[in-house]
């Protein structure tokens, strides 16, 4: 056992195992790994949301035909309109059946022809269609919720780019972290650092040592973030899921992309760091 | 095996030389005494000859290489054909005696099992295999001084340092340490040993290379 150790200690000749040893960089490494997972969770969740309101949205509008209007000409009309990707009649029956809720079996009610329309687009274009149907088709009504839908699915999608943009910051945030840890540990071992390199050790032996330690520390902070995101995420899902069904569901992939990710970041910005700073030595 | 054209050495643009006109060569194999007063530059020579620094000015050819042309990446192969035993001697405090003297093979990138045979048998040759589960801290200077000079020779270098050697040792350990050192030399290396200590050259007759503020007094 005692050997063992002794081998284990000549194989780290810098002392790392000593200099870069706190639960500090471990820790904060866990915390920046639990917000990276929340953040990845809320754009993926983000993401589902607003490809759902896009795909709802596109079959949302709804035209009603004044009295006179024949429904078959109406339809042809409506689908040539810019942004007006379909323009189904509403069949007497299938409306019928819509109102039974409210209105019961009135058979005898006169009912006005009704056309759906399905847009190519959500884009800015859907804001002026209302208008080129009443020019379309003088009189017609225009249930226009899809335009309501859109702006709701933008919002989702500025969002789901908002938490990649905090995801990428909590990158950047966990690389600087490191490289201070990793100057922290450069200037407890500068001595040790500078013998090395006098006997020949290369600019690459000493970052690859530093590296691979900061680097393993980091993926155990990485391991622990991701464990504590796991419940977290498991209890968000579930109050989320009457609103946004299984938008929320776990991302399994990208917990357990963490932990080695964490450790690539650490690994780079490590080796960096070291390399920079043995640039000032000849 | 080493050549300085007028060199220069600054540890600081604009300030006073450390060394300054040195105009040399030492012959592969060759055994050399480096003395003159504290300050003189002895520290800063051995240092330039272990590139430890690079030259200010002038041209330095060490074992074949020109370093003033060199590039960065080719210093390394070259420090590790050069053994240095340091005034304070710069044993790792956190590793044992044995590990400390297998650290230039580590750095090789030898095995395992040979790095360890190899630093035992060194520690044998030094008198201190006994001592080479203990750290440093644990050793008395003389110890310590000689387990840096274990550290030195253990790759085999063809070109061996010593910066004052002998000056924590008591007349016995000097004349011990000057052996070892001797053996060395003997066995192809080329030694240049710096120190204060006049006596040396008469007890060990071998060329002189006298420093004076920087420059060089006399060589031979």
């Amino acid at each position: 056992m005692a050997e063992r150790l002794r081998r284990a200690r000549g194989r780290d000749p810098l002392g790392l195992r000593r200099a870069l040893s706190g639960p500090l960089l471990p820790g904060l490494v866990a915390a920046m790994a639990l917000l990276a997972a929340l953040a990845m969770a809320g754009a993926v969740a983000a993401a589902a949301m607003a490809a759902r309101w896009e795909g709802g949205a596109a079959a949302a509008m709804m035209v009603q035909l004044p009295a006179n209007a024949q429904t078959g000409p109406a339809a042809a009309a409506l689908a040539a309109l810019p942004g007006v990707a379909e323009a189904i009649p509403l069949e007497r029956e299938r409306l019928a059946a819509l109102l039974r809720p409210w209105l019961g079996d009135a058979a005898g009610l006169p009912l006005p022809g009704m056309i759906e329309l399905r847009l190519s687009t959500l884009g800015a274009g859907v804001e002026a269609l209302p208008e080129a149907i009443q020019a379309a088709i003088p009189g017609a009504r225009v249930e226009a919720h899809g335009i309501w839908v859109a702006r709701l699915s933008a919002l989702a999608r500025s969002l789901e780019a908002l938490a990649w943009l905090v995801l990428a910051l909590v990158g950047a945030v966990a690389a600087a972290m490191v490289a201070v840890a990793t100057r922290a540990g450069i200037a407890a071992r500068h001595a040790t650092i500078v013998i090395l390199h006098d006997m020949g050790a290369t600019d690459s032996t000493i970052a690859s040592r530093f590296a691979g330690r900061i680097a393993f520390l980091a993926g155990l902070g990485a391991v622990l973030g991701a464990v504590l995101a796991a419940p977290l995420l498991y209890l968000l899902g579930g109050l989320a899921a009457p609103l946004l069904g299984n938008a929320l569901a776990m991302p399994w992939g990208g917990l357990a992309a963490l932990p080695p990710a964490a450790a690539l970041i650490a690994w780079l910005t490590a080796q960096a760091a070291v390399r920079l700073w043995l640039r000032g030595l000849p | 095996m080493v050549r300085l054209e007028d060199i220069t050495l600054r540890y600081r643009p604009g300030a006073a030389p450390a060394l300054s006109g040195l105009d040399f060569a030492l012959e592969g194999g060759s055994f050399t005494w480096l003395m003159g007063p504290s300050g003189a530059g002895k520290s800063s020579l051995l240092k330039l000859l272990h590139l430890a620094i690079l030259p200010s000015e002038g041209r330095l050819n060490v074992m074949g290489t020109a370093i003033h042309a060199a590039g960065r990446k080719e210093l390394p192969a070259l420090r590790r054909r050069i053994g240095v035993v340091f005034q304070d001697f710069r044993l790792l405090p956190h590793l044992d005696v044995l590990e400390n003297v297998a650290l230039p093979l580590r750095i090789a990138g030898r095995g395992e099992q040979q790095l360890l045979a190899d630093a035992t048998e060194l520690l044998r040759w030094v008198g201190l295999a006994e001592r080479m589960k203990d750290r440093p801290e644990a050793l008395s200077g003389g110890e310590q001084q000689r387990v840096a000079l274990a550290r030195a020779v253990v790759a085999r270098p063809a070109l061996l340092l010593a910066d004052e050697p002998t000056s924590n040792l008591d007349a016995e350990q000097s004349r011990r340490m000057v052996n070892l050192l001797r053996q060395m030399h003997r066995l192809g290396s080329t030694v240049i040993v710096a120190t204060h200590n006049e006596a040396l050259p008469d007890e060990y007759p071998a060329p002189i290379l006298r420093l004076e503020g920087g420059r060089l007094a006399s060589h031979g």
